[in-house]
């Protein structure tokens, strides 16, 4: 019998990274998109990092930053009580590290594509950065927000290595779905392994087809 | 290249800014916007200072009592018409300025329409209406009228001299149109290479130097002695001694005349 509780956590964790990552990523790409400051290449070169990165080499040094008897962990747990190794919250930070490029490239993008002149419009019309931001750019890069938040979405549920570095195999804490098919593999449950990969094959596809058919209808 | 402006603009005057593409007029209108940082000197508005690169000084453009309406329009996709016209005002939304905005520039059946679907010369009148929504100190116009057909055009300019009847803004235009430039500026800069090569009145910038005003006889009633000339796309009559040919062309010292 398939157990649910991987599936929950998997979009539960692909959710909350996502709303995550949706917040912080607007201010971010925002800066990127129009900063002159010098060290924008590093900034943008650091959120980059994770699409090359083996996912591994990110959880491994995760590992260590929040293990409780380094530095960062140590005073993490004693400070705000807070455990990042091998629970939820641990994971749900790692996706937001790892998903970021997919939600900042997007919007940076889709902000930079914008003619300026809609931004020095917005500035001549009395009107301050953030109102500028919140009522002229962003309505008018829709599809990019969508991109982002897809991708963010979808790259989180397939999310293999990182969870496995930082949050293990603990069911109903960090068991995710992509875990819990490796696992039923290495037990030879084939049978499992399959009814876990198809649920996820036919969700995401649903989804993104949801998802892309409603903006191709919004832009024609 | 190097943009060097030096000019004194007095309270409530309507300038104009005319020369060739590239010559610095926009990125003039630019630096006065705030949108654009002068590599030095400085702007002085009455008795506020804009910038100054000694004092370091330099005012955002959410600071200068400005309005500024931009060659490409910089209309908002996501906005209606009349939400563009809106979003322009500072606070509360004064309805009975918008209607009367929208009827002068004859945008009332376009209003709940988004940008995207207008023409050309329909967007312009969009974007000169959401810059007249500010009562700003100054009006940055770039080419306000250029996409406009001309009755349309005269009808606006009517319109813009009214508004300085009413307001009193001072206005700085940039224009291609000879006719315009004489109807609407009380005084010509000019441009070339990024320097003010001239300025004056219309007549005295046009008719000194080598780039006379020409232009064109299209009507000659001999008995009352009146000509009727067409300067850039404006039809100006004069009585004149003289004899002209219809299909003429004259330079304003052919005139010899105030044509205002």
């Amino acid at each position: 019998m398939m157990e649910w509780s991987p599936i929950i956590l998997t979009f539960k964790l692909a959710l909350i990274t996502t709303l995550i990552l949706f917040v912080i990523s607007i201010p971010l790409a925002n800066w990127l998109a129009f900063t002159k400051s010098r060290i924008k290449p590093i900034i943008e070169t650091l959120v980059s990092m994770p699409l090359v990165l083996p996912p591994t080499v990110l959880g491994f040094y995760l590992l260590i930053a929040f293990s409780p008897s380094n530095g960062l962990g140590r005073w993490l747990d004693e400070v705000f009580g807070l455990r990042l190794v091998f629970s939820f919250g641990g994971l749900v930070f790692a996706s937001v590290i790892y998903s970021l490029p997919f939600m900042v490239q997007p919007i940076q993008a889709g902000l930079s594509n914008l003619p300026t002149s809609f931004r020095e419009a917005a500035y001549t019309l009395g009107k301050s950065h953030r109102t500028t931001l919140m009522r002229v750019l962003l309505p008018n890069i829709k599809p990019a927000l969508l991109t982002g938040v897809v991708l963010s979405f979808a790259h989180t549920i397939g999310e293999f290595g990182v969870v496995l570095m930082i949050g293990g195999n603990i069911p109903d804490k960090t068991r995710v779905a992509s875990i819990a098919i490796y696992d039923e593999v290495e037990a030879m449950n084939y049978g499992m392994a399959n009814a876990y990969s198809l649920f996820l094959f036919v969700v995401t596809f649903a989804i993104l087809l949801i998802v892309y058919s409603a903006n191709k209808s919004s832009v024609a | 290249m190097l943009l060097d402006v030096r000019a004194g603009i007095e309270l409530g005057e309507i300038v104009a800014l005319y020369g060739t593409s590239g010559a610095g007029k926009t990125s003039t209108l630019r630096m006065l916007a705030g949108l654009m940082p002068p590599d030095s000197g400085h702007i002085q508005i009455g008795s506020e200072t804009w910038f100054d690169s000694d004092k370091k000084i330099n005012f955002a453009p959410q600071q200068r009592s400005i309005s500024y309406m931009f060659q490409d329009y910089a209309l908002f996709p996501n906005m209606t018409v009349r939400a563009n016209l809106e979003f322009a005002q500072e606070k509360n939304i004064d309805n009975k300025r918008i209607d009367e905005l929208i009827e002068a520039m004859q945008l009332g059946d376009l209003q709940h329409q988004f940008p995207t679907k207008l023409s050309g010369g329909q967007q312009q009148r969009v974007a000169l209406a959401r810059t007249l929504v500010r009562r700003a100190d100054l009006l940055l116009l770039d080419e306000p009228l250029s996409a406009l057909d001309q009755a349309t055009r005269q009808h606006l300019q009517d319109y813009l001299s009214e508004i300085h009847r009413l307001y009193k803004p001072t206005i700085i235009l940039v224009s291609h149109d000879i006719g315009e430039v004489f109807r609407l500026a009380h005084r010509v800069l000019m441009m070339k290479n990024g320097q003010v090569v001239r300025v004056g009145s219309p007549l005295k910038v046009f008719a000194e130097g080598n780039e006379k005003l020409k232009g064109r006889v299209i009507e000659v009633d001999e008995e009352s002695g009146f000509v009727a000339v067409l300067i850039g796309n404006q039809v100006f009559r004069k009585q004149i001694v003289g004899q002209f040919l219809i299909g003429q062309e004259v330079t304003l010292n052919d005139f010899n005349v105030e044509i205002k």
